[in-house]
């Protein structure tokens, strides 16, 4: 289990790496955390025939806040959510989500925009993105582009991001004190890939939910908003019997992957549960 | 070899025209000494601890990240050795289980696992000591439901885990001292 | 000083926490590495291996005339298969060595493995026991009908008549599904040729390196004593360790060939594709009550997907074989019926795995005796009181022998430590709040420390037993022991020192143990089936006996006083009732230095040799899971978990409860997490510690141990083995803990490992689905 051999680039600059994905993207690859990408490195099933090691580039390593949004930089590692990085509603959630995702020596590697990149349909990272209409930074020698969630999923592990492209910053909105927020996840062990998992934000006003934001991850090819549910939930004051409701409409909504950990009615069963639990989360909050 | 040094105070690090088998001559500080070794840069950070500088006490057990058994320390960081390559380590400071004990004096975590039967084949151990370490330097008064969860990093298949936990419980007490 | 039943640290642990412990991979530094490239196919005939002219490859034909692996069984019920060192003219299972590459690397071998091109006309697989099974399959082995490597029968004149009188017949199939024992070291050599004396020394993570050696030799056709085996530090073994494999005769033979060091170090893609499985197994049970709860009899079909080839020595009659012989367990079974068949197929050869079948065969039998509580309107507690063997020795219906044990007792003990009624008070409250708990119960007796006899009885050509230990002193006092066991993890050296102190009167720091290292130690069958502590401490005591006898002797002389009036404690010998003596360490200078006033040991100095060869003794345990499902994710917490242990008298008690906790957590994995998945054209689709659930600290819940400590007279050290009983009990007590939360749902657990997803499809196929509300029906029994 010894990757294939490759080159290796190390830019110190977000100028050198885009000149040299310019160069070599095409059979190339983005290195930074590393740790999806050199787990298949290591079973030679990506063979990729550059490596560009952004891990020296200082200047995309920060988590600052802006605008009423918070703003991620390409090298910004998952345990640095573990901590307080924000404000607001956002700025607690962040350390609730962070704590599944792989294990400690994991997180200490790896980083929330290389998440983004891989567009794993189990990333915690990916389903935050995608139920809070993040913005992502797109970068070239060609130019820069502001790509929504919408567009930037296509499928399991990919996404819109062209070979010579680097996703430079992931931009959320840091949500209001008025902001409530759930998050359940189930794997079968402790820091295993997610097989369903819901993110789930209201706004209430005077009791009642006056928005809502249900995402749904680990269960479909990629993460996704369940809009009827949102519809449901919005003008209600929350109780579980429309939380249940929410997850089957949630079950009955997605077209479920299906692998060896789980069947698509499983997976129907568990986003039903976990869309419940998420809602039960943010209510109680 | 037509490799030249790769030394961080060049502005750009970068290497163009070279054949993939080339290696590169990387510096780091491991458990306090300065080396150099010379790698290719499919080499893990494991491999060349364990092949270029003869420090066989990091072990593989998965090479895909899972195990844990080959945890070591960058900047005082639990990571996964077979995940990062060599030349990633330029400039770092690492270090691993040989580096725990002084002299004959054995680091608490050791003598914690030794009085708790922390270990039975001890092919895990290694990367359970490192993952501690690195744990217990941060937080020392990590409450035990969060220790589980962090110690759940890696995988033991002799001890059933019981041993480890209570060890690394009654280390943490005495590093508190 | 008594050392026995202390629980000392491990003087094998200090250069482990160091990490200057040297496994195999550890002494490849200057080694050639050796690839293989391997069957991608599950079924096929190989039409052409090749590679470009500057990647030589290691062909079958390259090897000549070195024979295949063919293990045996004395027995007409057996066919004995021959499985080719690297695969010729078929490949049947995916993952088979066809070929091997040699290069400078482990990074270079496998680019160079690359380069080899197999073409391969694929054939459908035969994968599961239901298609190896069914009439006209395609044969794996011509030589195996119905692809039956194995298929013994066992049956009492009453069976059918107790069949027919029975109030209560419970009757159901228990499955297993595939596991791997997956050690976290995997499997490693290095063969290192030595050109002055022409021999091979292999360093190979096994745990039997005498017959490693005496396989290897017999299939290159070279003497024994040509090749060195020496385990070093083993990674765990659990079973996946003590069978020859194809990899290990290629090292050696490219040694000698070469002339060269040439390491093998197999990667964890390898070992969980194409190292050994276990279990795998489909129980069919029929048990007859009477309407008081008493077990008339048991008939059962055991049938074991033993996948390509045979294992040697033990054979793909290790798992069929033990459950036919140990089903009835701790229970007294008047009449018996059993089929066990060990079924080819294009799968990964099977090898012994810690508990061997008993994991499964327990878990079916205490599944049996709830599903009759249930029936009989009996607590679970009372239909085993019933049942329980209580007079020993007892032979049981097969004929085998279990020597003084605590089944009853541990059973109860277990139940007040846990306290029944005040669980099933709060698991009423619980399921009134849609919580369901659960309480499951598992009693074992399991043969450990078998000596030849045992053996002998399953007719195995290759009969391994005895254990024999070579004790000698040294002119300064210190104490070595080589022993034929090759312990991996176990702290036997430990333990082995602690009962060597004592029937001498040493210090157990002043003792080695030495292991692993056929130059080094007596010939003797390695470390597996409980056995070492057993039987290679039985040795030990006996060549200590001997030694002590000698010190006397030689202190008699030194101190002119009767033998019989030396007494040897702490180090030191002395004339009974008087401060006169002499330091053990000053003796032993007098006996090699003076050895012409001592003619009385003058043939054996101060050594003694010793063997010990017993039938075997029975631990026995009883397991208590307390779990809570969550009905609307399948997921099993387990709330507490209770081992009461039987292991005889405990030598190192601290060791002993590690062994017992490492074994319920592989217990548990079986349980509830681990498979090996295949598809239907028999690729492994759980190839990676990602998929191949073995699992963490947050899933093995803390372990509660209490001992009981039956002295048997089976056993001359008193202790009984301990390595594989939590893994033994485990899965039963779970299996029949999840089965008590879903009783209300009418939901019954008859296979492992049993998934969350697998719950919620019980559920609904009772009736109770997770998408409308989850509710027990009505009028079901309240477990």
């Amino acid at each position: 289990m010894k990757p294939v051999s490759f080159r290796y680039f190390a830019p110190r600059t977000v100028d050198q790496a885009l000149e040299l994905l310019a160069t070599h993207g095409g059979e190339g690859k983005i290195l930074a955390g590393g740790q999806s990408l050199v787990p298949a490195m290591n079973f030679r099933l990506a063979r990729p025939a550059s490596l560009i090691d952004i891990n020296r580039i200082d200047s995309l390593d920060y988590v600052r806040e802006d605008g009423g949004e918070l703003r991620i930089g390409a090298l910004a590692r998952h345990a640095r959510f573990e901590g307080p990085v924000a404000g607001g509603a956002l700025g607690a959630f962040l350390p609730r989500v962070a704590r599944h995702i792989g294990h400690l020596p994991i997180r200490t590697r790896g980083t929330f925009c290389g998440s983004i990149a891989h567009a794993d349909p189990a990333s915690e990272w990916c389903l935050l993105a995608a139920t809070l209409d993040a913005g992502f930074l797109v970068v070239s020698r060609r130019g820069r582009r502001n790509v929504r969630p919408n567009e930037y999923f296509v499928g399991a592990l990919t996404t819109i991001l062209e070979p010579d492209e680097l996703l430079t910053e992931i931009r959320l909105p840091l949500l209001g004190e008025d902001w409530r927020t759930g998050f359940a996840e189930f794997s079968r062990r402790a820091g295993d890939f997610a097989l369903a998992m819901c993110a789930a934000f209201l706004r209430f006003e005077d009791d009642r939910i006056v928005e809502a934001r249900i995402g749904l991850g680990g269960a479909t090819d990629r993460p996704s908003r369940i809009a009827a549910a949102e519809a449901l939930l919005t003008g209600s004051e929350g109780a579980p019997d429309i939380f249940r409701e929410a997850g089957n409409i949630a079950a009955e909504t997605i077209d479920p992957l299906e692998d060896i950990h789980a069947s698509a009615e499983y997976r129907r069963d568990l986003v039903r549960a976990m869309v419940a639990r998420a809602l039960d989360q943010a209510s109680a909050r | 070899m037509r490799s030249k040094p790769f030394t961080l105070s060049c502005a750009r690090a970068t290497f163009y025209d070279r054949d993939m088998s080339d290696k590169y001559d990387i510096t780091f500080t491991v458990n306090g000494d300065k080396r150099t070794i010379r790698v290719e840069p499919r080499r893990s950070l494991a491999d060349a601890l364990r092949e270029d500088c003869g420090l066989t006490g990091t072990h593989l057990g998965c090479e895909h990240g899972v195990c844990g058994a080959c945890t070591v320390l960058i900047d005082d960081q639990p990571v996964r050795s077979c995940l990062m390559f060599a030349v990633q380590a330029e400039g770092t400071r690492v270090r691993t289980v040989e580096g725990l004990a002084i002299g004959d004096k054995l680091h608490p975590l050791q003598q914690a696992f030794w009085d708790h039967h922390g270990l039975q084949c001890g092919f895990c151990t290694p990367g359970f000591l490192m993952l501690a370490v690195g744990i217990l330097e941060r937080r020392p008064d990590i409450a035990e439901p969060e220790l589980r969860e962090a110690l759940s990093s890696n995988l033991c298949r002799c001890t059933g885990y019981q041993n480890i936990l209570k060890s690394v419980l009654a280390a943490a007490a005495e590093m508190r001292k | 000083m008594r050392w026995v039943g202390r629980p000392l640290p491990r003087y094998e642990d200090p250069v482990l926490l160091r990490g200057r412990g040297r496994y195999t991979a550890d002494l490849a530094q200057s080694a050639r590495i050796l690839r293989f490239v391997r069957s991608p196919l599950a079924r096929g005939n190989i039409l052409a291996v090749s590679s470009p002219p500057d990647v030589p490859i290691i062909t079958p034909a390259v090897l000549g005339d070195v024979k295949p692996i063919c293990p045996r069984l004395d027995r007409p019920d057996y066919v004995p298969v021959a499985q080719p060192i690297l695969a010729d003219e078929r490949v049947t299972y995916v993952g088979e060595p066809i070929a091997a590459v040699i290069a400078g690397t482990a990074a270079e071998a496998e680019d160079l493995a690359e380069q080899v091109t197999i073409e391969i006309e694929a054939e459908t697989p035969v994968v599961t026991l239901d298609q190896a099974l069914a009439p006209g399959a395609p044969l794996v082995h011509d030589i195996a009908p119905r692809n039956t490597l194995i298929d013994a029968r066992f049956e009492t004149p009453g069976i059918a008549a107790a069949l027919a009188a029975a109030h209560q017949l419970i009757e159901f199939t228990f499955t297993s599904g595939r596991q791997s024992a997956v050690p976290l070291e995997a499997r490693t050599a290095v063969a290192a040729f030595d050109a002055a004396t022409g021999r091979v020394t292999l360093s190979a993570s096994t745990q039997m390196p005498h017959l490693l050696r005496t396989g290897i030799a017999d299939v290159l056709g070279i003497a024994e004593s040509e090749l060195r085996v020496i385990a070093p530090e083993v990674g765990g073994g659990f079973g996946q360790k003590m069978a020859l494999i194809p990899e290990y005769v290629v090292a050696v033979w490219a040694a000698r060939h070469f002339a060269c060091t040439v390491a093998w170090i197999e990667d964890r893609l390898e070992n969980l594709t194409a190292s050994f499985h276990a279990r795998d197994q489909r129980v069919h049970l029929r048990g007859a009550f009477d309407a008081d709860g008493s077990l008339l009899a048991i008939d059962a079909d055991i049938q074991c997907n033993v996948g390509a080839y045979s294992n040697f020595p033990a054979t793909c009659g290790v798992e069929p074989l033990m459950a036919l012989a140990d089903m009835p367990g701790p229970y007294r079974v008047p009449e018996y019926r059993a089929r066990a068949r060990g079924v080819a197929s294009n799968t990964c050869p099977m090898a012994p795995y810690r508990g061997v079948s008993r994991p499964v065969i327990t878990a079916a039998v205490e599944r049996l005796m709830d599903c009759a509580a249930a029936r009989l309107g009996l607590d679970v507690l009372a239909i085993r009181r019933r049942n329980l063997t209580a007079d020993f020795p007892h032979t049981s219906v097969t004929g085998v022998v279990q020597d003084a044990g605590s089944y009853r007792e541990a059973m109860e003990a277990a139940a007040r430590v846990v306290d029944f009624a005040e669980f099933r008070a709060r698991q009423q409250t619980a399921r009134a709040d849609g919580r369901w708990l659960g309480l499951g119960i598992s009693v074992f007796a399991e043969r450990t420390g078998p000596g030849s006899p045992a053996f002998a009885a399953r007719r195995m050509v290759i009969t391994p037993g005895f254990e024999r230990v070579e004790l000698a002193m040294d002119p300064s006092g210190f104490l070595e022991a080589r022993i034929g066991s090759s312990p991996h993890g176990q702290g036997l050296k430990t333990s082995l020192a602690q009962l060597i102190a004592d029937e001498i009167g040493v210090v157990p720091s002043a003792i080695r143990v030495v292991a692993g290292d056929t130059d080094r130690s007596p010939y003797g069958w390695g470390t597996f089936a409980s056995r070492s502590l057993v039987i290679a401490g039985g040795a030990c005591k006996l060549a200590a006996a001997t030694l002590r006898e000698r010190l006397q002797t030689v202190a008699s002389q030194i101190l002119e006083a009767a033998a019989s009036d030396i007494e040897i404690s702490d180090g030191r010998a002395f004339v009974r009732g008087t401060d006169l003596g002499v330091e053990v360490c000053q003796l032993a200078r007098t006996a090699y230095h003076q050895s012409h006033r001592f003619p009385a040991i003058a043939e054996t100095g101060l050594s003694a040799v010793a063997t010990y060869d017993p039938y075997g003794t029975f631990s026995n345990a009883c397991h208590i899971a307390v779990v809570e499902v969550d009905v609307a994710t399948g997921q099993v917490t387990i709330e507490r978990f209770v081992v009461v242990e039987d292991a005889g008298r405990l030598i190192n008690p601290m060791i002993v409860d590690g062994q017992v906790h490492g074994g319920v957590a592989q217990g548990i994995a079986n349980a509830l997490y681990e498979q090996v998945v295949y598809d239907d054209g028999g690729n492994i689709l759980t190839g990676s510690l990602a998929d191949y659930l073995v699992p963490t600290m947050a899933e093995i819940p803390e372990i509660e141990i209490h001992h009981l400590e039956t002295l048997t007279e089976a056993s001359i050290t008193g202790a009984k083995g301990v390595g594989e009983g939590g893994t033994i009990g485990a899965p039963a007590a779970v299996l029949n803990a999840v089965s008590d939360a879903l009783a209300p749902f009418g939901v019954g657990i008859f296979e492992m490992p049993i998934t969350p997803q697998r719950i919620l499809q019980l559920l609904r196929k009772a009736g109770c689905t997770a998408s409308s509300s989850v509710a027990p029906l009505a009028g079901r029994g309240s477990g």
